[in-house]
């Protein structure tokens, strides 16, 4: 089976940072794959490599047989129309309400009559559970009907792929929960692949096939969730249980505490 | 000594950047606008909130510059027994100089500042990179139907300020100071001229507007997305936006009217 999106030998760097050094990530059909690790590891930069909006130093992405960054403007646009993406704030228009949100890309991109593009706004806004909810202004939604609104447009043009960038993060228990079921009940109804961005361990895992764990610009295991859950790495055990001290140290590095105590005044 | 040098490399380095991004965008935004003839209705609801929602502070001001300008010059020309003069200063005053300049500082105050921060905060809240996301050039979309709306409008504002100045001037001249009003119409009539005095006050706001509104513009799309960048962009629209008014109005009068 040949990857939808194959991520090979990815270099980026910004100024004298390096996000990614060397990176392998292969993304395959209908599967929910997540990417996970500390932040601050470019999470959120890779899926803005895969939108094409960034472009890498070296190395390709290759989305359902295209060189992201080898496309004409024209081309990559063709291309995000068959790609969904779900920001971490929703990155709803303001200045419109939830249904016009919803059809925003459908009065962009078809020519359809007003009435079709009625009910598959609809159709959209029920299976995210908020149809009655279409005349509230994005500020009046609470966080997580916010990303259900943005995931109702992500799929208003039925795309190949959905990514989601945090989508659980600062989410109460109810509505978390929700996000979780939705995400996996949308990929497996749609027939989606979905690439899920995020640092919340226990939700993640119940819902991905695959895992890519990143740190410090490289993969550092990838697998099922179950497969990492028995990694024999102390590092994947300490990202993925939690714990406080391990291979990332509690401590910012530095100067030993001791050091500092008998330094005296004048060094602060 | 060296650090001010390196620091004011920097600077002129940073400066140049920032006017190379500018142009960019303007080309960008340029190259778009035959595609936003076919969505007019996007330009038309932007005229509203950057020209219609301009125009009362446009009038009152208008108003209020145009009896200050009538007082002030039946003072002076009293003393001289042309009294009777009055709509011709004031109308040349107005149509060549204060209707684009003024009325182009207040556009920048008023509809520059709020575009800047939209854009702004439009950007830091993601909903640029969202439409990018969604295959819609936000140039195109969102910037390009504000740019043609600010050129637009500003010809338009800047007429209704001459016009209501004039009308304020007359009212205190006439009303209050008893010039004669024969007089006042009849002289500005013979002596404002067509193109040498009103197509040239067109032209200076039509370039005023070009200017405000691409110096918003791009303000509120290059803002560092947090609210205090967002915050800078805006305080940075309206000093830039005076600064090219200014310094464009003297170099446009010498060219006009300078010989």
């Amino acid at each position: 089976m040949t990857p939808l999106i194959k991520i090979r030998d990815l270099h980026f760097y910004r100024g004298e940072n390096v996000i990614f050094n060397g990176v392998d990530v292969d993304i395959y059909r209908g599967k929910v794959t997540a990417i996970m690790g500390p932040s601050g590891t470019g999470k959120t930069t890779l899926l803005k490599l895969i939108g094409g909006q960034l472009k890498p130093q070296r190395g390709s992405i290759v989305v359902d047989g295209e060189d992201v960054h080898k496309l004409s403007r024209k081309a990559l646009y063709a291309l995000r129309k068959r790609m969904g993406m779900l920001f971490q704030s929703g990155a709803l228009l303001t200045d419109i309400n939830v249904f016009e949100n919803v059809a925003f890309p459908l009065y962009e991109h078809t020519d359809l009559p007003e009435s079709m593009i009625r009910d598959l706004v609809l159709m959209k806004l029920q299976a995210v559970g908020l149809r009655n909810a279409r005349n509230m202004m994005p500020a009046e939604l609470s966080g997580g009907m916010a990303r259900r609104v943005a995931l109702a447009r992500a799929m208003a043009l039925d795309p190949m792929m959905i990514m989601y960038d945090e989508p659980f993060t600062g989410q109460d228990p109810i509505s978390m929960g929700t996000l979780v079921n939705l995400i996996r009940r949308v990929n497996d109804a749609m027939g989606l692949t979905s690439i899920v961005v995020s640092h919340d361990v226990a939700e993640t895992a119940q819902i991905a096939d695959d895992i890519y764990l990143l740190s410090g610009g490289k993969v550092i295991d990838q697998g099922t969730p179950e497969q990492l859950q028995k990694s024999g790495s102390d590092w994947v055990e300490q990202f993925m249980q939690g714990l406080p001290d391990g291979p990332v140290p509690f401590h910012y590095p530095g100067t030993e505490f001791a050091d500092d105590l008998l330094a005296g005044e004048e060094y602060r | 000594m060296i650090d001010f040098i390196r620091m004011l490399g920097r600077w002129g380095l940073g400066t140049l950047e920032r006017l190379g991004r500018a142009t960019l965008l303007l080309v960008q935004i340029i190259t778009g606008i035959p595609e936003l003839m076919m969505r007019f209705s996007l330009v038309v609801q932007q005229l509203f909130y950057v020209g219609v929602l301009s125009v009362l502070i446009i009038l009152v001001s208008g108003l209020f510059v145009g009896m200050v300008l009538g007082l002030q010059g039946y003072n002076t020309l009293v003393d001289f027994g042309a009294e009777e003069s009055l709509g011709v200063l004031v109308s040349l005053s107005l149509v060549r100089e204060l209707g684009p300049v003024v009325s182009a500082l207040l556009f920048a105050g008023r509809a520059g500042s709020a575009l800047t921060a939209e854009v702004g905060l439009m950007k830091s809240t993601e909903q640029l990179s969202g439409m990018e996301m969604m295959a819609v050039d936000p140039v195109r979309r969102i910037i390009a139907p504000r740019f043609l709306a600010g050129v637009i409008s500003m010809p338009l504002l800047a007429a209704m300020f001459s016009a209501v100045g004039i009308l304020g001037a007359f009212l205190v001249g006439h009303g209050l100071l008893g010039v004669d009003d024969g007089a006042f119409w009849s002289q500005m009539q013979a002596k404002t001229d067509w193109y040498e005095d009103i197509l040239n006050g067109v032209i200076k706001s039509i370039v005023f507007g070009f200017v405000v509104t691409w110096i918003a513009l791009f303000e509120g799309y290059d803002a560092v997305p947090t609210s205090e960048g967002v915050g800078r962009s805006t305080t940075r629209t309206v000093v830039h936006s005076a600064f090219a008014i200014l310094g464009l109005d003297f170099v446009l009068t010498a060219l006009m009217f300078g010989e």
